[in-house]
């Protein structure tokens, strides 16, 4: 069997070609990334005509996905945890019409927010959405995961979600590869009302969903990535998807003896926990993110025979470590050194020459002469504006937040008001909200950093490349107050004066800043080697 | 035969490759291997790390224990002391003594050196140096991989043989450079009297 060093993300992706997806969408965003780039690389999936290029969003990925569902083949949809926000509309509706084709959705959480705005953990819209969730433990369960979770999507016709988190994404092991699956045929919808939600249709869809979780709990009890591991006594752990890893870790280095049940699989197996807890008299619940089971089997009156994250046993944030599940499982730690003082931090920074930089320097100068200062921002590389020498911004919420924040202030007031955001972001989700501020003629400067690419998360295609002008045009902001800057150094003071111009100005403003991320020159320029 | 590493550095230093190289070797032997890595945000220029597992039974946590590395190699100085809570009492550090100044508050360099070598078994390698020596600056992550290869628990000819494997592509050349990094860090590492 081949046997290859895999990102839990690459295993997935690996997984997915395997398993004859026809299509994968996605819009980038950490710790998901990987999975789409590693099919867009794949020589294999550009035989077989995958389609992998980027969605302007989750939501248009989602959709897409569903769609090519519709059609009778199996499609792939990937994102970070706040992306199924975004895309959420589509995904709880997308349980009500169920699918055609296999539809697996995965999520990737990031518990400790490394790269993220929250710890949102993705179990909950699971259950939100009355829909299978998956959580593999390990690169090797990834793998095998995908091809089990198109076959239960196909049998259950519904959507599946595949739940990971950062360390289960970005962490290499030794994954063996299985048999792979063609395509399926094109087999659109035979069924006229299944997928228009009109009330009388979704009201069956809504009961016909309910009818299956009986079925969808008893797979969950047989599911094969659940693992009973033998041990004596009446304290035993419950440990869900990754958090296995670390009780494991602790029982073999320690030699303890305790019984422990994994569960990798929802809606919960209630049998098998039963059956499991019964004869205990204590059971720690170990698991990734929220203590969303640890919740439920508590209860309203908080049965104390459960511990974990609630009562302190476990952190109540943050990812789990073994450390955690050493101390919690009475474990006296070894004295460890200690980082010394001298240590000084070091914060992730604008790359030296990032256009990002040039801009923040101009904005600084040009806003420094109004009495309040406040600039809302948003989620990219140039949110580490918000960081010395040029804490220039005071937002950053959720993308595209920037253009309609700084339009809610406008309305309320506020003056200047001004927005940044990058380009992936403004194609993401800032057109809307530049279309609101139009109508309603809302004195804002939306400045769109244009490095004409989405750098954050490693330099992906941006939807909007070359066609930004067009789009502000387009949605109707008047092109005397459309300018393209070159934020450089050697226009400097031509910045400045442009900015204060437009912050001036009692309507909308858009100011293109366009100059390319220097890491994607420096990549280009290695290729064309 | 268990190994636990630390890998560190600063974003953009490619502490990678070297992750590769050991992985590629274990590999090679049979071994099975866990390397958590860092994406995202604090590969701009942040401080980052690499958890590499190696062993020949099966790893369950892709993150190390505190206190349970056998070794820290850095590729920058600072960096190495930032996961000292994660080595173990007979561990050991290798790093370079070239710091990677792109804060504010760098630290006085003497004192840092001085304080690894006030923090257990450590080895401090002049990297940019030995990789000159070599014939290629960026080779210097070659240069720390020979210094700590006898603190990997892999035969060094085993790792030369990764080198040449990982650098296939890249040409003779970049194999023959990488390879001379790899053995003057070697060199360095035994002739170093180490600090206890
Ligand atoms: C809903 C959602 N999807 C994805 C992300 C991940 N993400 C954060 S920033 C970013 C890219 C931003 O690109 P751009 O706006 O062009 O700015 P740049 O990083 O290039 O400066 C992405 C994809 C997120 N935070 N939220
Ligand atoms: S990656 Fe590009 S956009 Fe991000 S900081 Fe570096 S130069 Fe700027």
């Amino acid at each position: 069997m081949n046997k290859q060093l895999l990102l839990g993300a690459e295993a997935i992706a690996l997984g997915a070609i395997d398993a004859g997806i026809s299509g994968v969408y996605a819009y980038p965003g950490t710790p998901s990334t990987e999975i789409t780039e590693f099919i867009q690389n794949s020589v294999v999936a550009k035989k077989s005509a995958i389609r992998s290029t980027w969605s302007a969003n989750e939501k248009t990925a989602y959709e897409a996905a569903l769609g090519m569902s519709y059609a009778g083949k199996r499609s792939l949809v990937c994102m970070k945890h706040v992306g199924l926000n975004v895309a959420a509309d589509a995904y709880i509706n997308s349980a009500i019409t169920g699918v055609n084709g296999g539809l697996v959705v995965v999520v990737a959480d990031d518990p400790s927010m490394h790269s993220s705005q929250n710890e949102q953990d993705s179990r909950v819209y699971g259950k939100f959405a009355f829909i299978p969730v998956i959580e593999p433990s390990n690169q090797q369960e990834a793998y095998d995961a995908v091809h089990y979770a198109f076959e239960l999507s196909e049998k259950t016709k519904l959507p599946v979600m595949l739940r990971i988190t950062t360390r289960l994404s970005h962490s290499r092991a030794i994954v063996s590869q299985g048999i792979s699956r063609p395509q399926n045929e094109l087999a659109p919808e035979t069924d006229t009302k299944k997928f228009i939600l009109l009330p009388a249709n979704a009201r069956a869809g809504y009961l016909r969903l309910l009818d299956k979780q009986t079925k969808l709990a008893s797979y969950s009890e047989k599911s094969v990535f659940n693992r009973i591991v033998d041990g004596e006594g009446n304290f035993g752990i419950l440990a869900f998807g990754i958090a296995f890893n670390y009780v494991m870790e602790v029982i073999s280095e320690h030699k303890l003896d305790i019984p422990v049940l994994k569960i990798s699989q929802y809606p919960l197996p209630e049998p098998i926990i039963r059956e499991f807890t019964e004869k205990l008299d204590q059971v720690l619940i170990a698991e990734e993110g929220y203590p969303v089971y640890e919740e439920l089997l508590r209860g309203f009156f908080n049965n104390k025979k459960f511990t974990g994250r609630l009562d302190g046993t476990l952190p109540r944030t943050g990812e789990l470590t073994p450390d955690h599940l050493a101390k919690a499982l009475g474990i006296k730690m070894a004295e460890t050194k200690t980082i010394p003082a001298i240590v000084a931090n070091r914060p992730p920074e604008l790359c030296k020459g990032c256009s990002h930089r040039d801009l923040y320097e101009a904005l600084n100068a040009a806003i420094s002469g109004f009495e309040e200062k406040h600039v809302f921002s948003d989620i990219g590389c140039y949110t580490l504006g918000a960081l010395p020498p040029f804490n220039s911004i005071n937002t950053c919420v959720d993308m595209g937040a920037s253009v309609t924040m700084a339009k809610g202030a406008a309305d309320a007031g506020l003056r200047p008001a001004v927005a940044v955001i990058g380009d992936s972001t403004f194609t993401h989700s800032g057109i809307t909200g530049l279309l609101d501020a139009v109508n309603d003629k809302s004195p804002v400067t939306i400045i769109i950093s244009d490095n004409g690419t989405t750098a954050m998360t490693g330099g992906q295609d941006s939807s909007g490349t070359n066609k930004l002008l067009d789009i502000c045009k387009g949605v109707g902001v008047d092109e005397k107050h459309i300018k393209t800057i070159v934020p450089l150094k050697k226009n400097m003071e031509e910045n400045i004066a442009i900015l204060k111009e437009e912050f001036e100005y009692e309507g909308v403003s858009v100011i293109l800043a366009c100059r390319e991320c220097v890491q994607v020159a420096v990549r280009k320029k290695k290729a064309d080697r | 035969m268990n190994k636990n590493i630390i890998l560190a550095g600063v974003g953009g230093q490619g502490i990678l490759t070297i992750a590769a190289i050991i992985d590629l070797a274990a590999m090679g032997e049979g071994l099975k291997v866990k390397q958590a890595e860092v994406h995202g945000m604090s590969q701009r220029g942040g401080a980052v790390q690499s958890h590499l597992r190696i062993s020949d039974s099966e790893i369950f946590s892709d993150l190390i224990p505190l206190g349970k590395a056998d070794l820290i190699l850095s590729v920058e100085p600072m960096e190495s002391l930032r996961y000292l809570p994660y080595l173990s009492s007979g561990g050991t550090i290798v790093t370079a003594i070239q710091p990677f100044d792109n804060i504010a508050n760098y630290p006085n360099l003497d004192n840092i050196l001085n304080t690894i070598k006030n923090s257990g078994r450590s080895i401090l390698i002049d990297a940019v140096a030995l990789a000159g020596e070599a014939g290629n600056l960026k080779s210097s992550n070659m240069v720390l991989l020979g210094a700590a290869s006898p603190y990997l628990g892999i035969e060094k000819e085993k790792i030369e043989k990764s080198i040449e494997q990982l650098f296939s592509r890249k040409g003779q050349e970049t194999i023959d450079i990488n390879l001379r990094a790899f053995k003057l860090g070697l060199k360095a590492s035994e002739n170093k009297p180490v600090n206890i």
